[in-house]
């Protein structure tokens, strides 16, 4: 078909978390632009079951943009040259016939590959669990507009939960920092009525978390934000600086 | 990183302010007078002492931040394309303040060791009967040197440059992010970043072209 495309991909391979990887040259042909990246690999992991040979692993799940799954560092960026998008909402036209497109897996140390472009994102898990919640004994749900939320809290407290942990934020970074992911999952809470009467304790346990699980610190280069598939702010992670240094004093 | 950086810009502001006394090109009786009050003033002196710890600490803070961060990321990428997500001096913060710490001890040798320790090698300056250290007379010796005067040119666009990234960026550490007053940082962040540099960068120029005499 017109418009079809051979491309040259360089991926990461690496059988397991002690093995050192290396790149393989793949080339893919006929792929149509309409194609979504994931969809493109799809056909180069056909091809190469076809041949015998061992298909790439990498992550996905809903293919639309909202599990946070698919990590896919693109010619130097995560999610590849679009902004807010993840790389299963990237289409092949966005490339061209004869491209040579450079994969690699998110490199950070709190994210160890597990094999060639999937990697162990359960640092992000740890750091919900050290207190991205509201303990709260349920009971019936109340009515919704018994508590009241000023418009501008209730929106950014929604834009941060926007975040899908996909940790491109961390990809991003040249300090493989995780402040942006973590200050959305602080800010999303402590804007809240609800999540306020544990705000002290939680920024300081996610923060403690954050560095146990060894991401870099932030020095505000802010290519978080601008990889962010969600569109995260930066200004989560200086509401987050705020709560803690606010919790360490007081 | 953030407090330290704001007390060193503190200190640039005071620094440039008295500096920039010599361009009142009245022979250099203003900033005599105004450099006398700083290497005498208690208060300054003792400001001095802390000058230096800020500097110490703030680099200190520099290198076991950037030990932490390459700890962070033990296999590196193969392609990164940082121009595309980010200002190539706040990725380069490392580079620039190295510059800066260079030109630093360039500076200090060329000013305050004299002041404070060896002694300036000229008479001093009477005004009013009474004498000063004419750090004035050094300050001209110095800058008739072109290379020198390239070198302290160059070195403030280093500092324009960390400045730039820095000065709103320990506000953002520092948590101070609001919807009304950070445009507000961030454009006094950049027009001193500017200023302040170019008026440093002023004071050589204008020696060596004997603007101010
Ligand atoms: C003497 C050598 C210097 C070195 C090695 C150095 C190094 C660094 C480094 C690596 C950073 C980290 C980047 C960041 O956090 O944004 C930084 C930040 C900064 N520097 Fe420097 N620097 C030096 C001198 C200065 C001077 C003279 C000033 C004052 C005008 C200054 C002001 C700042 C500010 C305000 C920040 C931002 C702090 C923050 O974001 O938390 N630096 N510096
Ligand atoms: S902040 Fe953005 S980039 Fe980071 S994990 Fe959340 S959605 Fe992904
Ligand atoms: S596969 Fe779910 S976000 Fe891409």
């Amino acid at each position: 078909m017109s418009g079809n495309m051979n491309l040259t991909l360089k991926v990461w391979k690496q059988r397991n978390k002690e093995e050192r990887g290396k790149f393989e040259t793949y080339s893919v042909k006929d792929i149509s632009p309409d194609m979504s990246f994931l969809e493109m690999f799809d056909v180069l992991n056909e091809q190469l079951i076809a041949e015998g040979k061992d298909p790439i692993a990498f992550d996905h799940d809903c293919r639309e943009g909202i599990c946070g799954m698919c990590s896919m560092y693109i010619n130097g960026r995560p999610h590849g040259p679009l902004q807010g998008v993840t790389t299963c909402q990237l289409h092949m036209r966005s490339f061209k016939d004869g491209d040579i497109i450079v994969v690699e897996p998110w490199r950070s140390a709190a994210f160890p590959v597990i094999k060639d472009l999937a990697v162990d994102r359960s640092s992000f898990d740890r750091i919900m669990a050290a207190g991205g919640f509201v303990s709260v004994n349920t009971g019936n749900a109340r009515d919704a507009n018994s508590i009241l939320i000023p418009k501008d809290d209730a929106d950014d407290a929604f834009n941060a939960a926007a975040c899908i942990g996909c940790g491109a934020c961390v990809a991003a970074c040249k300090n493989s920092s995780a402040m942006l992911f973590v200050s959305a999952k602080v800010s999303q809470l402590a804007l809240l009525p609800q999540g306020k009467v544990e705000a002290k304790t939680r920024v300081e346990k996610m923060v403690a978390q954050m560095d146990a699980e060894g991401f870099g610190n932030c020095t505000n280069t802010y290519a978080c934000e601008a990889e962010c598939p969600k569109n995260i702010s930066v200004e989560n992670i200086a509401r987050m600086n705020r709560e803690f240094i606010a919790a360490k004093l007081s | 990183m953030g407090i330290t950086g704001i007390f060193l810009i503190t200190f640039l502001i005071v620094h440039c302010g008295v500096n920039a006394l010599i361009f009142f090109n009245d022979g250099g009786i203003l900033f005599t007078k105004a450099a006398h009050f700083m290497g005498t003033n208690w208060l300054i002196r003792t400001m001095e002492i802390v000058l230096f710890a800020g500097i110490i600490w703030h680099i200190v803070q520099a290198l076991v931040l950037t030990l932490q961060n390459q700890k962070a990321r033990p296999v590196q990428y193969a392609v990164v394309n940082g121009t595309a997500n980010s200002k190539w001096y706040s990725r380069w913060m490392g580079l620039l303040g190295t510059l800066i710490l260079i030109f630093l001890i360039l500076h200090l040798n060329h000013f305050w060791v004299d002041s404070r320790i060896t002694g300036i090698d000229h008479p001093p300056i009477i005004i009013e009967g009474h004498e000063y250290d004419n750090l004035y007379a050094e300050m001209k010796d110095v800058f008739e040197n072109p290379i020198v005067v390239i070198i302290y040119v160059l070195a403030m666009f280093s500092l324009a440059y960390h400045l730039l990234h820095g000065f709103q960026s320990a506000f953002q550490s520092l948590g101070l992010n609001h919807k009304k007053y950070t445009s507000l940082i961030k454009a006094v962040g950049f027009w001193f970043s500017i200023i302040v540099p170019f008026v440093f960068a002023l004071m050589p120029i204008a020696m060596y072209l004997g603007f101010v005499k």
